[in-house]
């Protein structure tokens, strides 16, 4: 049932360019797709580890920056006459750095800082961001710092037989991210079904219990923390060859916030959620645009993550599922779940 | 030696109302174990009361202040009763993305009533800075230190002198306990919370005429507060206090020696320094983080 479901869904999204010719809307959905494989990788720590990552936009900018300078190339001075120059690579290196830089630094991010939990973890992360986000603003030799890195060229594939396909339209780049976000989707199913998945779910219920059956923490969390930043630099990698500029915004908080909004609304530890969540947020601004100012937009974005929080705490398809039925013990799992993080608190 | 001194004297001043920013933080943060994202708004809303009664209503300057605070206060006394008596008892990540939404919420809305275009507010002190010997200070900056400190005592005084200073200590100790020996449990909430955003409101409305006010201006504002907080150890005010001058001086010796470019990176060093090697904060007693 749940495969029909998927696969179903899968072919909805394949057929759309086909009969979709605005290319607003086109575009619109590209951006949504990007920023949906970001909120899958922060599911995967916020739902399935528990660990609040306000900082995960870091991850989706070093996987653009990287990606980016790998293709236009560089030359910085580092002391003196001492330069480290770089000549452009093809896009499509850029895309596999970026993901292996930004693994990195999850793994960096992750060691230095699953020492701290909780309310302490979100404040390092956010502050990892900022970090990151001025480095980016203020090394002009490298970043070009707020005159952003532009003509960014566009992943290109080579087909065995066939030549180049340069991924410029949006038609390309829409299957290119669809391509990624599967991908992506089917790598943290897999991650989550296996006993890793497991052992980070009994780390998010009971950590002391985890410990004594002999979970490592550390490394569970690291692992988890380096595939959620890896995939964030791939989508952040996406990006910079879509949008084709990037500037030190592309690090801004508020674009965490749509991460983290898309990923609760659609419901934290759901392999869909991000997904529901992504495309209705990502979707939304488009609808509003018409009807009221950018100001009003972002207020209703605000009102519209209150409200789903009080009234589906859990979010929209953990809520649905349970209505249909479907989540037999993904229920019970939860309502332990949300004791057992009540009695760690009130442990600390 | 000349310059040192002046970035001594500005550090004074920069701490001031970091101090106020930070008190009312960990009073939210570390007491009430809220993740406050509305912090940095009340700064701001606290700097656009100040435009909104010298510029637009023509009072005077020194009546402005108090206003101010008072609707800060209010401010936070509506927040807390509409959006976090209802979620007592919720996990602290659903009342931090709560709060997330209000504060996106808040922020678009200063955007909208008031525009995006930077203000400035005029002040009735002489343009003539006070110089002494190498140093020049601005009566204006003299002002916002004293009322900023005056503000700092009143404000311990309140938390460790007084009976609703008691109740607040009681009640975060041990709410149950506190409810049993007739304390107003809700009632104390929503003063902490109405009291640490009326301190906040009270940073913005200080720091408004010496810099300018825009509606983002309570983001960094914001951080800054929690690499305080993280810094003088939850709940702790002297730790807040002493934090403040700390941030203040790691941000006028790195403006100065290292790279202005680099000033606001200082708060986001010190808090992830703080964390990975002293995460109870450098003035805490012995307590539990992880």
């Amino acid at each position: 049932m749940k495969q029909i479901v998927t696969l179903l869904c899968l072919g909805f999204f394949v057929s759309v360019p086909m009969w979709l010719t605005d290319p607003y809307l086109l575009n619109a959905l590209i951006t949504t797709g990007i920023f949906i494989i970001g909120a899958m990788s922060l599911n995967l720590l916020l739902g399935f580890t528990g660990q609040l990552s306000l900082g995960h936009i870091a991850f989706f900018g070093i996987g653009a920056y990287v990606s980016a300078l790998t293709s236009l190339g560089f030359d910085v001075p580092i002391y003196g006459d001492f330069h480290i120059v770089h000549v452009p690579w093809p896009p499509i290196a850029g895309f596999f750095l970026a993901i292996l830089i930004s693994g990195f630094c999850g793994y960096l991010v992750g060691r230095l800082s699953f020492s701290v939990r909780g309310a302490y973890f979100v404040i390092v992360t956010i502050s990892f961001a900022e970090v990151v986000r001025l480095v980016a603003l203020n090394w002009v030799e490298l970043t070009q710092g707020p005159l952003a890195l532009t003509n960014i060229p566009s992943i290109t594939i080579g087909l065995p037989g066939l030549g180049y396909l340069v991924l410029k339209t949006k038609f390309h780049n829409y299957y290119l991210v669809l391509a990624v976000a599967t991908l992506s989707y089917f790598l943290i199913s897999r991650l989550v079904h296996s006993h890793y998945g497991r052992a980070m779910r009994g780390l998010m219920e009971n950590e002391t219990l985890a410990v004594a059956v002999g979970i490592d923490v550390t490394r569970t969390l690291t692992l988890a923390a380096v595939i959620s930043a890896a995939i964030a630099g791939a989508a952040g990698s996406l990006y910079a060859h879509y949008i084709r500029i990037i500037d030190p915004d592309v690090f801004a908080f508020i674009s965490t916030v749509t991460m983290v909004i898309m990923v609760v609304s659609g419901g934290k530890g759901s392999l869909a959620g991000p997904v529901v969540g992504g495309i209705i947020f990502g979707l939304l601004p488009v609808f509003l645009r018409p009807i009221m100012p950018p100001e009003a937009q972002w207020i209703t974005y605000g009102v519209v993550l209150i409200v789903i929080l009080f009234v589906m705490p859990r979010g929209i398809v953990p809520s649905l599922a349970a209505k249909l039925g479907l989540a037999r013990a993904g229920g019970t799992r939860r309502a332990s779940s949300a004791v057992s993080e009540r009695t760690a608190e009130e442990h600390a | 030696m000349d310059q040192l001194l002046q970035h001594l004297v500005n550090m004074l001043v920069l701490g001031g109302t970091y101090a106020l920013l930070g008190i009312g933080l960990t009073l939210i943060f570390g007491i009430m174990n809220v993740v406050n994202f509305t912090h940095g708004i009340l700064y701001t809303f606290g700097a656009y009361m100040m435009f909104i009664v010298v510029h637009q209503l023509g009072l005077n300057f020194f009546f402005a202040l108090p206003v101010a605070i008072v609707a800060g206060w209010l401010l936070g006394a509506l927040i807390e009763i509409t959006l976090l008596r209802p979620l007592r008892g919720a996990d602290i990540d659903t009342t931090m993305l709560v709060m997330i939404g209000a504060w996106i919420a808040m922020q678009s809305g200063a955007l909208w009533i008031w525009g995006g275009v930077a203000k400035s507010i005029d002040n009735p002190f002489p343009d003539a800075p006070l110089v002494i010997g190498p140093v020049s200070v601005s009566w204006l900056r003299l002002f916002v230190l004293f009322a900023a400190a005056l503000l700092i005592v009143l404000a311990y005084s309140l938390i460790n002198l007084t009976k609703l200073g008691k109740a607040m200590r009681a009640t975060f100790q041990d709410s149950d306990t506190a409810a049993l020996m007739g304390v107003n449990v809700s009632l104390i909430y929503t003063s902490t919370f109405a009291i640490g955003s009326s301190l906040a409101a009270a940073a913005g409305a200080l720091l408004g005429p010496v810099y300018v006010v825009f509606p983002q201006m309570g983001d960094l504002a914001a951080v800054k507060a929690f690499a305080i907080v993280i810094l003088g150890g939850l709940g702790n005010i002297t730790g807040a206090v002493i934090g403040s001058f700390i941030l203040a001086l790691a941000e006028e010796l790195g403006a100065g020696y290292v790279s202005s470019g680099y000033r606001d990176a200082m708060g986001f060093l010190i808090i992830i320094m703080v964390l990975i090697f002293k995460p109870t904060g450098l003035f805490a007693r012995a307590e539990r983080v992880g």
